[in-house]
Parts: structure tokens; sequence; C-alpha cells
């Protein structure tokens, strides 16, 4: 039975720039019990219809039918809407620290939520809130009660969380990129306790992910958005093991998870549709390798016999595009000829009380020239600080980095200027690594600049040759940062980080705040970029599927140590370490390929 | 905690003493003569001469100095040039009538500011918001010393001529003497200097209100299924009150300065208008002392808030237990 | 992830907006500014407002020839009725006269003339003198951070209305040591805003970027940092040229600026003040009162646009 039913849901909300056309004309149903998911990329809609949905985004226009256990959410009354959220259906958002209040401790929040719906005294509403901590596996769950939510860790928050929206026993639980901010292994345990809490309280769980890893391993039946639209939908093995529309298809092609490793990334060229004056005919057209002339009209829906739905005048499975050819790798590594050398480095910061923090503890590790070496970890291992002592930003408290055999500390001001030539650095955060009041071109040519390389007419030349190796048009030089897309600006700073032909690349995270179809497509440029120059890549991640994609040799940290390194194949295949065996029990798998024809049942809408 | 509020103590003496310093050496480099001025015009030689030893002008700078602030710790403030009465005394006959003068103006402004900041938050761009705003930057455009005089003039001047007494003229009844009256001369001096402080505090509460309303914890109360006042309240305002506080304390701190011109148009005889008759007149020790009052009542505010601030963050509280 | 709150106006997600930008022509941000400010009602009225009021000023000379009357000029015939009383406004008189006979208009355009130029100088020096102190102090870090810091702090911690009078008084006032208290003690704020914003850009990518390129200090300070403070900045000085002028408004008015017979509009109201003269001749109070206040209101409009045009993204009236 349906505890949710959406009817041609349509979502406009009013923006200076004009309506931002958020959902046009979404269906679905949540059946009872299911675990439903909903993937999309950003701008895809998917956090904005839930939210309009509850009635959290007040100013937008909403049309169509959206019932809930029967009544409609959009029709009813604010007062009674209010006395559904938390009490029927109840949410949980990605980041649980700015998403519980910094003022009021978590069991006082929790005890709000009980009696702004039930009439209970304080203590029998503290106990049941201890209890659903205790349930949720908060240790010491009493003690903890009167804890703030800036003394728990980001997993025990999100426990917290689950906890709360547990404490009136909803029938729907809505959950918004709940693991999203969390690192791998944590992930994993959130959605474990999100699984058994369903089994628990027999509760719906509607969740919502951009990652199409984690939903194939929990979801029921899933739901593909983009642009807007619902472009398919169906049982989640059948959908993502044997996609019926081509932008499912694209995006399982793009994620490195889902790709053997050694076959290139198949991306997804271009870039996601404006929500404001979306495209008529299909979203994807323009991204589309399948794309035919009728692509142009609104496409119908079509139903197949195995329940899937897809948004598309495709009647056939969608075919894979040709993977792009890559170059002949420049260089071959090899152990004997190595670029960075780094012996017994040890960095500790000195804390204001207490004992120093020791971030980098007696490591050792070598950086074979043209080879690809990532560094896993999860967050506060200490990955992102040895990259910075190896670019020689921060000088270590102990040990040895030698850069082409020469010891890096002894160094004068000109030298260490002259080796900011040979390490470049590309940064995590397109947004913060670009200055935005600094036109693109100026960004560029700053290398140029600062080793008085070029100058005027020559340094303009070379920045653009720049920007049209890493895929930019070079007319662009004149804008700012904020013109360009995440994709765009990372090009820019890979770009820069190319200038001087540097031969050590050290890549800070640089996907992870990219799209999985933007990410495919920088890991290709990354990779092309890589054969042609003959650079080295020190790639730090906490996206073992990433890593396992693009690396020759795996470094995985824990604590500030290397705790394992070898081969990729051998550190994946054959992980020594307990940690590297937990790492890689907590990355999403490969999804299994549901090699089955279909029978298309029925089509509607089409070209209206 | 208590480390942090001792280095406020600390600090705050430094200004104290910085301060004494400024203002002793500002008049010790002040071409009137204290000996002239406390003798008058006709004073022979001798008798001025005679005063000087008397008050240890005579003596070096540095010496005076610490006279000056030995008998201040010792809560010896001196004597009026002018009235030879005690400055203690003096201030001690003000110090009620400019307390009144703040406290109740916090208490209008605050009354006034902070709903109108809370409703343009909560509805911004409508008509309400525009208002409020319209308000708020007219209010923070006017000099308070205009706005008084307006307002003696239309709300006290005309009814009058007419006939009807709608506001006391100026002056001061002590709250002991009579509550009503007290009040009731106190009103338009509130009102002026309220509004004015008022208007700073719509657009800052407004701002405040924004920001937090924008936060996630705010989509998660709502989510709870909170009533809207209860999320506008308990968790909204709650959030956006630390940087609230903090420019109150800094807005108390500073107002014993801000009531000066205030005084002057009401007509009350506070500190304000004693430090500009005795400024007018080189008294000396009086200005020296109210001076330090004013420091030291910026200060004391500055440390309350400081406290106050540190006990309203459970991050810094958590942090320092 | 785009993120939505109630009040959010302008909601932007990466892709609609990576197209939005994509559309907009490479304009410069002068431009642009421009462009979001003129479509901003109150901020072209108060521009409008405060180059009125400037031509006014440097018009003073003209003005008091065109009436023939002089600033300091006393008509005890024609300006003061039999009783001594001043005269309302009438045909030789525009705006009427003061308590001793003059004429108010072209007091009033004198005295526009001390208000802008001490408004407009003394916000200048404050601004270089903050924004120097702020990122200095920002940048550096360390001790010298902690020394400037400490500096702001106490400069702020003085009750600046009672140690500016007591100066004025043993100085002796003037138009140079108005300029001068009002300097000292309006450069601190700009400065503690400049040092927090310069202390959270050195945290940002891009100055990290920037030292792995082999930037120097000198070169990051003027390419990547200062060009992000440009809007607080301007916002910041614009902001306190009426907070300036009505500092010297208030000295004067309590006799401690403009030394008369000099006119400035505060010690016109001082005599509007003096014996509650404004209660028989309300004009000497509305003529330079509200004059004050168009100038103020004007630019705290003007600030408070240009914060909006300069940066869309922060909210309306967000620093009070």
């Amino acid at each position: 039975m349906a505890i949710l039913d959406v009817r041609n849901l349509v979502v406009d909300i009013p923006t200076e720039d004009g309506a931002v056309h958020a959902v046009q004309d979404v269906s679905f149903t949540v059946n009872e019990g299911e675990f439903f998911g909903i993937v999309g990329e950003s701008g895809s809609g998917k956090s904005v219809l839930v939210q309009s949905v509850m009635g959290l985004i007040p100013q937008s226009k909403r049309t169509g039918q959206v019932l809930f256990q029967g009544e409609d959410l959009l029709t009813l009354s604010p007062e009674a809407l209010r006395q559904k959220r938390g009490a029927k259906i109840s949410m949980i958002f990605q980041d649980p620290l700015s998403s519980l209040h910094p003022q009021y401790t978590v069991g006082w929040q929790i005890v709000e939520q009980i009696r702004a719906h039930e009439r209970v005294s304080k203590e029998a509403a503290k106990a049941r809130a201890i209890e659903l901590l205790e349930k949720v596996r908060i240790p010491d769950a009493a003690a903890r009660f009167d804890a703030y939510p800036h003394q728990f860790s980001g997993g025990m928050r999100q426990r917290v969380m689950i906890a709360m929206s547990l404490s009136l026993n909803p029938a729907l639980i809505i959950a918004d990129e709940p693991t999203t901010a969390l690192d791998s292994t944590v992930q994993a345990q959130i959605l474990d306790l999100l699984a058994e809490m369903r089994q628990d309280f027999g509760a719906t769980v509607l969740m919502i992910s951009h990652d199409l890893g984690i939903l194939s391993r929990v979801a029921d039946r899933v739901m593909v958005m983009y642009g807007g639209r619902k472009l398919e939908s169906g049982a989640s093995d059948s959908v993502l093991g044997n996609p019926a529309h081509p932008y499912t298809a694209g995006l399982l092609r793009s994620s490195s998870f889902n790709r053997a490793p050694g076959t290139p990334l198949i991306p997804i060229a271009g870039r996601p549709p404006s929500l404001l004056s979306p495209p008529s005919g299909c979203v994807f057209r323009d991204r589309c390798p399948n794309a035919m002339d009728i692509c142009s009209e609104a496409p119908p829906l079509q139903r197949y016999d195995d329940g899937t739905e897809s948004l598309c005048w495709l009647t056939v499975p969608p075919v894979e595009p040709p993977a792009p050819e890559l170059p002949p790798a420049e260089i071959i590594a090899s152990s004997d000829d190595t670029i960075v050398e780094v012996e017994h480095l040890t960095l500790t910061f000195p804390q204001r009380r207490g004992d120093d923090r020791t971030v980098l503890d007696d490591i050792s590790l070598s950086v074979r020239r043209g080879e690809t070496l990532g560094l896993v970890g999860e967050s506060g291992c200490g990955k992102t600080t040895l990259a910075r002592a190896i670019a020689g930003l921060i000088p270590p408290t102990r040990g040895v980095i030698r850069f082409d055999g020469e010891d890096t500390a002894g160094l004068t001001g000109a030298e260490w200027r002259q080796m900011r030539r040979k390490v470049q650095v590309v940064f995590q955060d397109p947004f913060g690594s670009l200055n935005p009041k600094r036109r693109v071109g100026s960004i560029i040519g700053d290398p140029f600049r600062i080793h008085r390389v070029a100058s005027g007419e020559a340094r303009l030349a070379r920045v653009q040759e720049l920007m049209e190796i890493v895929g930019l048009n070079p007319e662009h030089y004149n804008r700012f940062p904020s013109q360009f897309s995440g994709g765009q600006r990372q090009r820019i700073g890979i770009a820069r980080a190319i200038a001087l032909n540097p031969e050590l690349v050290i890549l800070d995270e640089p996907v992870s705040a990219l799209d999985v179809s933007i990410q495919a497509q920088v890991l290709n440029l990354l990779d092309e970029l890589q054969r042609e120059l003959g650079l080295t890549y020190l790639f730090i991640s906490h996206d073992l599927a990433v890593v396992r994609h693009v690396c020759d040799r795996i470094a995985v940290m824990d604590g500030g140590r290397i705790i394992e390194l070898g081969r990729a194949e051998t550190v994946y295949g054959a992980p020594q370490q307990a940690f590297t065996k937990k790492l890689l029990s907590a990355a999403a798998p490969e999804i299994p390929r549901v090699e089955r024809e279909r029978q298309l049942v029925s089509a509607s809408g089409g070209a209206l | 905690m208590i480390r942090y509020v001792l280095s406020r103590i600390g600090f705050g003496a430094l200004v104290l003493f910085l301060l004494s310093v400024f203002v002793f050496v500002l008049f010790y480099v002040s071409p009137s003569d204290p000996a002239r001025i406390i003798a008058g015009d006709k004073a022979t030689e001798a008798l001025m001469a005679q005063i000087r030893v008397n008050l240890g002008l005579d003596k070096p700078m540095i010496q005076q100095y610490f006279m000056f602030l030995g008998n201040l710790l010792q809560g010896d403030l001196g004597f009026s040039y002018r009235s030879n009465l005690p400055v203690w005394d003096l201030l001690v006959r003000r110090i009620p009538v400019t307390m009144s003068l703040v406290f109740g103006a916090v208490l209008v402004w605050l009354a006034i500011g902070i709903p109108i900041g809370i409703g343009s938050a909560k509805h911004p761009g409508t008509l309400r918001d525009r208002v409020g705003q319209g308000f708020a930057i007219i209010g923070i455009s006017f000099p308070t010393f205009v706005l008084g005089m307006i307002a003696l003039y239309v709300l006290y001047f005309l009814p009058t001529k007419m006939g009807v007494t709608l506001f006391p003229p100026s002056g001061y009844i002590p709250l002991g003497d009579n509550p009503a009256q007290w009040a009731w001369h106190l009103v338009l001096p509130w009102l002026t200097l309220a509004l004015v402080i008022a208007a700073v505090y719509a657009r800052l509460t407004r701002g405040q209100m924004l920001d937090v309303l924008g936060q996630d914890y705010i989509r998660t109360a709502r989510a709870k299924g909170l009533t809207e006042r209860r999320v506008t309240y308990v968790h909204a305002f709650r959030s956006a009150m630390p940087p609230l506080v903090t420019q109150l304390g800094i807005d108390i701190g500073m107002l014993l300065g801000g009531v000066i011109v205030i005084e002057q148009v009401f007509g009350l005889p506070g500190v304000g208008s004693l430090a500009v008759t005795s400024v007018a007149m080189q008294d000396r020790p009086v200005v020296i002392a109210i001076v330090l009052l004013g420091g030291l009542f910026v200060v004391l505010s500055n440390l309350i808030v400081d406290t106050l601030y540190a006990l309203l963050d459970s991050r810094v509280r958590t942090a320092r237990k | 992830m785009s993120v939505f709150s109630k009040d959010t106006k302008l909601i932007t997600t990466p892709g609609y907006a990576a197209q939005k930008v994509a559309d907009i022509q490479a304009k410069s941000s002068a431009q642009l500014t421009l462009a979001r400010l003129l479509r901003d009602p109150a901020s072209v009225i108060s521009a409008i407002v405060i180059v009125l009021i400037a031509l006014f000023a440097i018009c003073a000379p003209l003005i008091a020839q065109w009436t023939g009357h002089g600033p300091a000029e006393q008509f005890r015939e024609t300006g003061l009725s039999a009783a001594g009383i001043p005269v309302g406004p009438n045909g030789e008189f525009l705006l009427g006269t003061d308590q001793l006979g003059r004429d108010v208009l072209v007091r009033l355009a004198y005295g526009a003339r001390v208000s802008l130029v001490v408004g407009v100088i003394a916000s200048l020096i404050a601004s270089a003198i903050g924004v120097i102190i702020g990122a200095t102090a920002g940048f550096f870090g360390g001790w010298v951070d902690t020394l400037l810091s400490r500096i702001i702090d106490l400069v702020m911690s003085v009750p600046f209305l009672l140690v500016a009078i007591a100066l004025v008084a043993v100085l002796g006032p003037s138009l140079g040591l108005s300029i001068v208290v009002i300097v000292f003690f309006s450069w601190a704020g700009l400065a503690r805003v400049i040092r927090g914003q310069v202390l959270a850009i050195r945290e940002r990518e891009y100055i990290e970027a920037a030292r792995s390129l082999g930037e120097s200090r000198l070169s990051m300070m003027f390419r990547d940092v200062l060009p992000n403070l440009v809007v607080p900045i301007i916002v910041y000085t614009t902001l306190g040229i009426p907070a300036a002028v009505v500092f010297e408004a208030t000295l004067s008015f309590l006799g401690l600026g403009i030394v008369p017979p000099t006119p400035s509009w505060g010690n016109m109201l001082a005599d509007a003040a003096n014996g509650s003269m404004y209660m028989v001749a309300p004009w000497m109070v509305l003529v330079p009162g509200l004059a004050l206040l168009a100038l103020t209101l004007a630019f705290n409009l003007l600030g408070d646009g240009l914060r909006d045009a300069l940066d869309p993204t922060s909210s309306k009236g967000n620093k009070a």
C-alpha cells in the first residue's frame, strides 16, 4: 500500500531572476515499509521536492497532489501540516552539526520534539529520550543526555538526529543525504543503523542521495531525478543494474566505484540545464549520447513490465558511447627513479593547553617519477598535512624530505622559490582556491608573473593555450571565477598548476566537491595531462573508489601514520591491516549488472 | 572562564590607568592656571602661590600624578575649584539623574528595537519590513539633540501654548520623592534617546535573525513540527542574542558620554551637564573625575557583557569548565 | 547541495548558477555595481540629495551675494522684531533669522561646508588609518596583532565624547582639532572589521595557492587580500561620513567645535537651544536640524545601497 503518493507535482520557487522550476511534473509512490531512494546531482530538485512538500520552503509555489496516508499535504493548513511534521513524518538532514541547535543539549532537543506533539511530563519525555539514545547506541546515554552537539563526533551526532527522528514513531522518515558529511566507515554504520531502525520501528524510509553506490546498497526502489524531472524509477537492482534511461546509464559509467580499474570513466559531457529556463523537450537532450531529433519534444513516460518507468523516447537499452582515447604514457614509473623521498617525517603542532599534538608520526614514503600515488584516509588522519609538508608549505618538525635527491630543509629563499616551479598543488575546494576578485586570465597567469617567465601579450597567449588544454574556452580569460561552474573552476586550478611544467602535482581531494558526471570529466582530464606531460601525481582522497581507479600505488593513512602501502590491486585485493579492511568494506561495491530484456507495457504523456 | 574574566578585569584596569594619565597630562599642559581659577581675577600673586603650594601644584608632574593617584585609590577625588565642594558630593547628587535616564532608555529601546527587528526578519521584503527598516534608517540618521528639541517643541511647547499640558518642562524629580513625577519628567528624554538607539537595534536584530533563520538547525526545528512562535523565539532568537548583548554592553558603556547632549537639551541636572559646565569653567578635578567615571562605566559594562557572552555560548561555557 | 532557508530570496543551485553566469557577459564589476545601484531608487535619490547639498555648500558665497547678507552679518533692524525676537521666513530672509538677526539661509549654506568638509575628510582619514592598522594586524599576526588589537580595544573602551570635550576644552576648539578628535575615535571600528576579514581571508585556499606558487607576502597582500576588502572599506567609509557629520555637529552644539561667529549646523542648533530660543523661533531648529537629517540620511541610505550593490549576497542591514 502506498504511504506517499505524489501526483504531477510541480514546484516553482520565485527568485529575483524569475521562477526556478525546481520540480516539474513528478509522480511517484512510496510503499508502506519500503526503503525508497531518490538519486540526483546538485540542482536536480531532489531536496527541494521533499522540503517544499513538507512546507519548509514557504515561498515555493506547488501544484499537484501529495497524498500522505490518503491526505493531501499540499492542501493541509500550515497548522495541520505542522502537526504531521516530526510526529508522522520526520526528517534527517545532511550535516548533523549544523542541523542541531548549538546552544541546547541534545536531550533537551529530543524532549522538545516529544513535547511538541504529545502531552507528557518532562520526566517521562526524558526517560523516552534516554531510551532512544540507547537504542541508537550512544554510549552512556543517560550522561550524554546533557551534552551539547559540539561535544559529539559527527557519527554520534547523526545518531542523535536519528534518535530524534524516531522519537514519535513516525510512519515516514525522510533522510536528506544523511551520510554525505561523514567518513566512509561511519557512513556504513549510519546506514546499517537506519536499516535496523526501519526494521524495529516498522517505518518507511525515503532517502535522498547523490551517491548511487549507497542507494544501490540500501534502497528497495529508486527514482532518478535530473533538471527537476523524474527520469527513471523502479526497483533499485533493475534501475541501477540495467538502466533504461541514458542518464542513469551515464551516471553509472562516470562513477569510479562502478568501473573496473584501468577502464576509463565515460563522463557525461556538458553541464546540467538551468532551472530558470529549462529546455523544452527532454531536459537531458543536450548531454545525451542517444539523443535523437524527436527529443526536442517532451518525452513520454514509458512503463516496462518489471515496473521500471523511464521518461525517454528511447525504447531500446541505451548504448554505451566509446571510451575516450588516451595517449600513451610519457613515462613508465619504476621503483628506482623517485622524485620525492620522505624519511621519518614527524610533524607536531604546539597546543595552547596540554601536550603537543602529533599530526604526522614517523612517515617514510617515496614517490616514483610518472606514477600516481594515492593517499587515502579518513578526515583528520593527516593526509592533507603530509601533502602540504611535501609541497614545502609546512616545515617538518623532524625528518627529511628530499626532492629530486635534494634535502628541502637546507633550501635558501631563492631555491625554495625555484622549487615552487617543480611542485604544484591543486586544491579541493574549487570555490575557495580561486580569488573571487581576480580575473581568470590573471589567476592562470600568476605562475608566469611570479616566476617572471612571460608578461604582456606573451603571457596572455600562454594563458589561453593552457585554457585550451584543460578544456576551457580561451575567450573567457576576462571573466571572474564566480562566472564558472564548479567543474570549470577545478579546470582553472589545474591550468594554474600545470603552467610551469611541474614535475610533481599534488592533488588534494580534487574531485570531492564535484558531481559524479563532472568528477569523471576532471579525472579523465587529469589522466590525459599526466600521460601527455609526464606528470607525477600525489593524489589525496577519502574516496577509495576514486583512488583505486586512478592510482598506481596506494598509501593508507590512519592517525598520522602510513599503515599500509602497496600497489593498488594489492591493497584493494589483499589488504593486510584491519583498518584497511574496514575502509574497504565500507566502500560502495560495484553494482551487479542485471542483463534482462524488458517489455514496454505502456507509454503516456509525451509531446504535449 | 575565571581566567578569562580576570584577564578582562586586568585590561579594564589598564584602560582606566591610561585614561587617568591622559587626562592628567592633558590638564597639566593646559595653559589655564588653577590658582587663578580658584582665587579669582583679583587675587594677589602671593595668595595664588599659597594655593599652588596647598594643592601641590609646585611639585614635578610625576609626583603630582602619584599624589593624585594615591588620593584616587583612597576614594578621594579632591575638591571642585569652583564651588570648593568635594567632587564626590557633586557626583553623588547627579549620578541618580543620569542612571535614571540611561536605564530607562535602555528598556525603552530594547522594547522598541528588538520586536521591530524580529518582525522585519520574519517577513523580509514585505511592507512591514520596509516600514520597520525605514524607521530604523531615519532613527540612525537623527542626531539626538535635534530630535530632542523637535520633540520638546512639538510635544511640550505647542500643546502648552494651546493650554494643554502633555509633558512637563525640563527638570528632574527624584524617584524617591514622587515616582510618577519622576517618570513623567523623563518620558521625553527616554523616548528621544531610545528612538535613535532602537533604530540601531532594529537593524542589528534583523540582520542577526536573518542570518540565524537561514541556518540548518532552524530547518530542523520546523521539521520537528514546532510552532512558528517557538521556532522564532526559542530557537532563532536564542542564537541571535549574543551579538545583541555585546552591542548592548558597548552602547550602555558609551551612554554616559551620549547623555551629555540629552541632558543639555532637556535641562536634566545629570553627570553630563556637570561635565559641560565643568569643562567650560576649567574645573579640573571635576572633569577628571567625570572622565574616569565614564571610563569605569565602559569598563564595567564591557566586563559584564563579556562574561554574559561567554555564559550564553555553550561552546565557550563547556570548553572552559 | 543547495541550501534553502525560509527567507533566502535568491536561491542558487550550482547548475542554475553556472548557466546564469554563463549568460552574463564578462562585465566589469564596477559596471555591474553601478547598474544595481541605479536600480535602487533610494540610492539614486540619496546621491542626488548629496550632490545638491554639496552644490549648496559650494555656492555659499553666491547665495550670500544674491541675498546681500554675509554669514555673520547682523540685521538688527530688519531681522529682529521690536521685542528682539528673530523674524520667521519672509521675502527678505527666506528661512528666517536667528537671535542676532543673521540670515539663516546664508548661514546654512556656509554651515554645509563645515559639515561636508569635516564629514568627508574625517571619514577618509579614519578609514585609511583603520585599513592600515587592521590589515597589518590581521596579516602579520603574532605579537603585532596582539599589540594592535589591544590598542583597538583600548580606543574603543574610551568614553569618547567625554574625552573629546575634555580635550577640546583644554586645547581650544578649532576645525582642525575637531577633525583630529573625530578621526581618533572613529578608525578603530573599521580596523577591527578589516582585521577580522584579513584573518578570515588568510585561511582561504587561494592564499595557500598563492603561497605554493611562491608569491611574496607583500604581493599577496595587494593582489589577494586587499581587493577582497574593497566592499567593507567603501561601505564603511560612506557610513563613516554621517557619523562624523553628527559628531562634529555635537561638538559644535556643545560649543566645542567651530568657533562662532563662523556658522556650522551644530552651533546654529546650539544658538537655537540657548535660552530655549527655538520655542519662539522654531525655524532655528528645523532648518539646520532637517538639513543635518537630510545629509546623514542620504549618506546612510547610499551606504546601504552600496553594500547591497557591491555584495548582493549580504542580507540587507546585516551590520548596523
